[in-house]
């Protein structure tokens, strides 16, 4: 089929999602979805001298992870799409380079698990590779100490911050094989509300991820119903209960769908995380360790997973400008 | 459809609904206890330095001098960013805040060198404050010159 | 008894300062950096007026702990260095006043950060 509607690809020989790695950090493991996480990490440095080169082992472990429980060598996966949050997706670089996979790197904040996934499968299904790989991670620390304040400096986090998780999570997308099928993905518009506050990246990013939901709906003629779940990916618990509010304003029913990898993720009352968790690794993770597993048992049948990001540098918020944000939905069911 | 934009106005005051609000008045009773008793530790050495023979002004300073030695060794054992949590202001406007933003910046970098690393982001939450420090004095000391 | 007194007024100045802080962190976008300037140029101003002073006398380290009493004693510094030395004391006074609290930080902070490493929060 291709091109429909306004902005969404369906995918006459919908590309399956063969193979799901997830790696997560201590605070993660401990949290509601922990048992679901592949390679459960204790040490959040993963014995490295910084939280960079920790971020960059923590792809490096996801990726190895993944291409042994597929039963797959680095030379039979053709490309990879992957980016991370560090400047210059730096992380991602230096925990790829070892595997000699043809690489491209993206930056979509925290929406990217659904960039890669939108790319790899579009090539997938047009028929330019067979095995693809895509994946992002994200590091609680090092985003801290790029994104915001020292580890040891005395503030009080906001209550409507998100606490940026340690995790990554890759996938394998194949043309053929048995899996969660990719129906259909929605690349989503850059959507700017006018948010400025860096401590409420929720309410950056439920504009765009409304947004995407809405064109997918509508681009494919569909109801929130016909969904088994419809996930975001880091909105957290202000964020997600926003969108469902501007959702309703705009004459579309989310809540009884609508859930949130960022809710999922933490216990914000025992584990302190406030509003929830964010970070690439976020959606990330808990697509390829607890979603994933739910399609494969076939818990749920039908999804449309939505990572979301908000686009910022610690420079643009300092010089005043807005936050805006993305997201990318990608349809997936299970057979 | 219907259009995301068509909310723009509306959704500041949107958002301001669902987002939780700050405990201001629990806040503000932990900060004053938190800062409170900083502040009377430090009057508490400048007393024991004052019993031991030193002038006022002087006991004063050396007391300022261990509570910003106290905080460089409670930011280094992991302790004082705890405190932080529990106390916010109360724990940022002392003196010990001010050297607790200086000791985390330069822990946070360190691995970037001990001149571009540590050297250099020593001052990035508290440099700030000694420039426009500076600038109030000259410019408090001028005006005082000619009046 | 005295000493009594005299510590309960800094607790209670101490803290009054430093729930005011706090009160602008929930109330106003303002972070910890730019209240720490905001205190400072508050504590600067009220010593020019001549109204930070009897703050000092009557709590002590109630007002000179907070960073407004680093403002006090940068432009209490530069004033009385100006009488002193004349126009130039206004560019050398501040800064000697507050010499030993700058170089305590630097120096301290330095070897603190030398000493140790920070610990992720979970």
């Amino acid at each position: 089929m291709g091109h429909t509607g306004k902005q969404t690809i369906v995918f006459k020989n919908p590309p399956v999602i063969t193979c799901a790695y997830s790696s997560a950090g201590p605070k993660e493991s401990a949290g509601p979805l922990g048992d679901y996480f592949d390679n459960q990490l204790q040490d959040e440095l993963l014995g490295q001298e910084t939280w960079e080169k920790a971020e960059s082992i923590l792809i490096k472990q996801t990726v190895q992870g993944l291409l042994n429980k597929a039963d797959k060598r680095p030379e039979d996966i053709q490309y990879l799409f992957a980016g991370d949050l560090q400047n210059q997706v730096i992380a991602s670089t230096f925990g790829l380079k070892d595997f000699n996979i043809p690489f491209f790197g993206l930056y979509g904040a925290c929406s990217t698990m659904g960039e890669s996934m939108c790319l790899a499968s579009i090539m997938v299904a047009g028929g330019m590779a067979d095995l693809v790989m895509a994946g992002t991670s994200s590091h609680n620390c090092a985003a801290e100490k790029q994104f915001r304040f020292p580890l040891e400096y005395a503030g009080q986090r906001t209550l409507t911050q998100q606490w940026t998780a340690t995790a990554s999570g890759f996938v394998l997308i194949s043309r053929c094989g048995k899996g969660p099928k990719i129906e259909a993905v929605t690349p989503g518009k850059i959507v700017d509300l006018g948010i400025k506050d860096s401590f409420n990246m929720g309410a950056a990013m439920a504009p765009a991820a409304v947004d995407t939901i809405l064109a997918h709906l509508e681009d494919t003629n569909q109801k929130p119903s016909d969904f088994d779940a419809i996930i975001t990916g880091d909105l957290g618990n202000c964020g997600s209960d926003i969108a469902v509010d501007i959702a309703n304003k705009l004459g579309v029913d989310l809540s009884k769908v609508m859930n949130d990898c960022g809710k999922l993720i933490y216990d914000d009352e025992s584990q302190d995380t406030h509003c929830g968790g964010s970070g690439c690794g976020c959606s990330g993770s808990v697509f390829a360790g607890y979603l994933y597993k739910q399609l494969l048992k076939r818990n749920l049948k039908k999804i449309l997973l939505i990572p979301t990001g908000a686009l910022m540098s610690p420079g643009s918020t300092q010089q005043g400008n807005t936050i805006p944000g993305v997201a990318h939905a990608v349809s997936i069911v299970m057979d | 459809m219907a259009n995301i934009k068509q909310l723009k106005n509306e959704y500041p005051q949107i958002v301001k609904e669902h987002s939780p609000k700050n405990k201001v008045m629990i806040n503000s009773a932990k900060a004053f206890l938190v800062g409170g008793a900083i502040c009377t530790i430090g009057q508490g050495f400048t007393e024991i330095y004052k019993y031991y023979g030193m002038a006022k002004d002087d006991a004063q300073m050396v007391s300022t001098v261990t509570l910003i030695l106290l905080s460089a060794i409670f930011t280094g054992f992991n302790i004082y960013d705890n405190i932080g949590k529990f106390g916010g202001a109360g724990a940022a406007i002392p003196i010990t805040g001010f050297a607790n933003a200086m000791v985390s910046s330069a822990m946070e970098f360190k691995k970037e060198g001990y001149v571009y690393g540590m050297g250099a982001k020593l001052f990035t939450i508290a440099g700030p404050v000694i420039v426009f420090g500076a600038i109030a004095s000259v410019v408090a000391g001028i005006i005082f010159y000619f009046v | 008894m005295d000493l009594f007194m005299e510590l309960l007024k800094t607790f209670v100045v101490g803290g009054i300062i430093c729930s005011i802080g706090q009160i602008l962190l929930d109330r106003t976008k303002l972070t910890g950096g730019r209240i720490m300037v905001l205190f400072l140029l508050a504590g600067a101003v009220l010593t020019a007026l001549g109204l930070y002073e009897p703050l000092v006398n009557f709590a002590g380290a109630g007002a000179t702990v907070p960073i407004s009493g680093f403002g006090y004693a940068l432009v209490k510094g530069a004033i009385e260095e100006v009488g002193k030395e004349g126009f130039m004391g206004a560019f050398s006074g501040g800064i000697k006043a507050t010499s030993a609290g700058i170089t305590a930080a630097i120096v301290f902070g330095y070897m603190a950060a030398l000493l140790s490493n920070p610990k992720s929060k979970s």
